[in-house]
């Protein structure tokens, strides 16, 4: 029983990971139509950025996190602009494919600069304590990991449904035309959308880092596609249905660990990919919607 | 207030707009009737910057707007309401009107204006908080007006406000319509219905196959035997 809860706690942290990356690319969906395939990448840039801000500048966790995420936001407008915005007009397999081209170049360029090697992540950077509620052990790094996420989400919802911008990105994504009949900036909402969503990868990086204490260039390609399976579960374009996919997409893999399947740990993910796109190719949250004419 | 200079639009290599001129005054109802796929959407967007002409000019107010992006039209005071509502369905009343008045800043102005609207459209208060994808057709169309009229337009574009309407709702919208003209707000209403677009317009052009043929006071256009037997259904 209490190595079941234990087990449930891990992939509640591990899915709130997730849930963070999912977020990212959700987001770009809704607004852009685009499975932007380099997202996990933007997560992995993410996490080395975290990585210098504290070996190298020597800074705490949370100015780490916050530097991370302002890099990575900067990082995803530029890869937008430069990469994406020249496609808006073309068909939708060649930005796929530009986005899977933007990925290893993000992958390969990160090991032309700094070498292939792994790091080991600084995790006592952050006096935590393990907490001990009804004999079930918690770890410092769970519960960090969780509250940071679970403010993100908190801050992400409040700035889609009550601020200006957010009221603005919900506005692009289901009309453009119609959005810009209101003088709406499409580009720069997108370049919004795009950085929001990256923050939050970047974020997901430091506290990666944090969980699992090793870092390398070709992280971001299974939480990348994992992350991504949680948003098609959600239901791809719905902020949460992302959310909640991610903490489900977990909190699947540990209870397949811990009824002694870790080796198929990461196929869950596609088997589950597979499942929700045959029984229910919209997702949890999603639904057909039918607008009135 | 407004005047259009010979313009050409194109669609690819479709020419939709063949040397289109058209002016509207200050105050009036001018109406653009004309058959499916005329060209009266093309030069509704071309207006609001969705479309760029390839040549000729748009003149609003003494200044040139043919080609300007729609985030400047709209603050120019120029608002549309496009064919088929494009309401925001995702969001409640409430919200897609604030969206109509995105570029604005004086809150003390949109307040008042929220409360001009929802004496223009009772039901729209009575579902501030409802998701506007649930409304009926009616009160789509009413929402998308109340949400261009949050931009406090000078001049109004009206793209099928009638369509797929029953009868008698058309006739509240055209009331609604005269209404928000009597404020002060230019109209230029797009039409399939020309009966009940000449009913209330001061002038009309007839739109075909993108170039005006026919333009005029609307009650010499309603009585144009041409025109009757075109448009309106005549005997």
């Amino acid at each position: 029983m209490e190595q079941l809860i234990q087990q449930l706690v891990n992939g509640i942290s591990l899915g709130s990971i997730y849930a963070l990356i999912a977020l990212g690319y959700t987001m770009v969906y809704g607004i852009v139509k685009l499975i932007n395939f380099a997202h996990g990448d933007v997560f992995m840039v993410g996490a080395f950025i975290g990585f210098y801000s504290i070996t190298v500048l020597h800074l705490g966790f949370f100015p780490a996190l916050l530097i991370s995420m302002v890099a990575c936001a900067i990082f995803g407008v530029l890869i937008e602009r430069i990469a994406y915005k020249p496609l808006r007009n073309a068909t939708r397999i060649a930005a796929l494919i530009t986005a899977i081209g933007v990925s290893l170049f993000i992958e390969y360029g990160t090991i032309y600069i700094r070498g292939a090697q792994p790091e080991a992540y600084p995790s006592n950077i952050v006096p935590l304590k393990s907490l001990e509620i009804f004999g079930v052990k918690i770890s410092g790094q769970s519960i960090l990991i969780l509250a940071v996420s679970l403010c993100l989400m908190i801050i992400l919802q409040f700035i889609v449904h009550k601020t200006k911008i957010g009221k603005a990105m919900r506005a692009v994504s289901h009309d453009q035309d119609a959005a810009k009949l209101m003088g709406i900036n499409v580009n720069n909402t997108i370049s919004a959308t795009f950085a929001i969503g990256s923050a939050l990868a970047g974020a997901a990086g430091v506290v990666f880092g944090m969980y699992y204490t090793k870092i390398e260039p070709l992280m971001g390609i299974i939480p990348g596609l994992k992350a991504f399976v949680a948003a098609v579960l959600g239901g791809i374009g719905i902020i949460p249905g992302a959310m909640a996919g991610g903490l489900l997409l977990g909190v699947i893999e540990a209870l397949v660990s811990a009824a002694g399947g870790s080796l198929f740990r990461d196929a869950v993910a596609f088997v589950v990919l597979i499942l929700i796109l045959i029984f229910r190719p919209a997702g949890l949250f999603g639904k057909n919607v039918r607008e009135k004419v | 207030m407004l005047k259009v200079n010979d313009i050409n639009v194109y669609y690819g290599n479709i020419h939709a707009l063949k040397g289109v001129s058209l002016d509207i005054n200050q105050g009036e109802i001018v109406t653009l009737i004309g058959a499916n796929g005329a060209g009266k959407s093309t030069l509704l967007k071309t207006l609001s910057g969705l479309l760029k002409p390839k040549t000729g000019e748009i003149v609003f107010e003494g200044e040139h707007v043919a080609g300007k992006v729609p985030q400047l039209i709209v603050k120019r005071g120029i608002s549309q309401v496009p064919e088929g509502r494009r309401v925001f369905a995702n969001m409640s009343v409430e919200e897609n009107l604030e969206l109509g008045a995105f570029l604005r800043k004086d809150k003390k102005g949109i307040q008042e204006d929220f409360e001009k609207i929802y004496q223009l459209f009772p039901r729209l208060l009575e579902r501030k908080k409802q998701l506007s994808g649930t409304l009926s057709g009616g009160e789509q169309q009413m929402l998308a007006m109340g949400r261009a009229l949050m931009a406090r337009p000078r001049l109004l574009l009206l793209d099928e406000p009638s369509m797929g309407l029953a009868p008698l709702l058309v006739k509240t919208i055209f009331q609604i319509i005269e209404e928000i003209n009597k404020t002060g707000t230019t109209i230029l209403l797009v039409e399939q219905n020309a009966n009940m677009a000449l009913s209330i317009a001061d002038r009309a052009y007839v739109i075909e196959t993108g170039k005006i043929v026919a333009s005029g006071l609307a009650e010499e256009l309603s009585a144009s035997d041409q025109i009757r037997k075109a448009y309106l259904g005549g005997h």
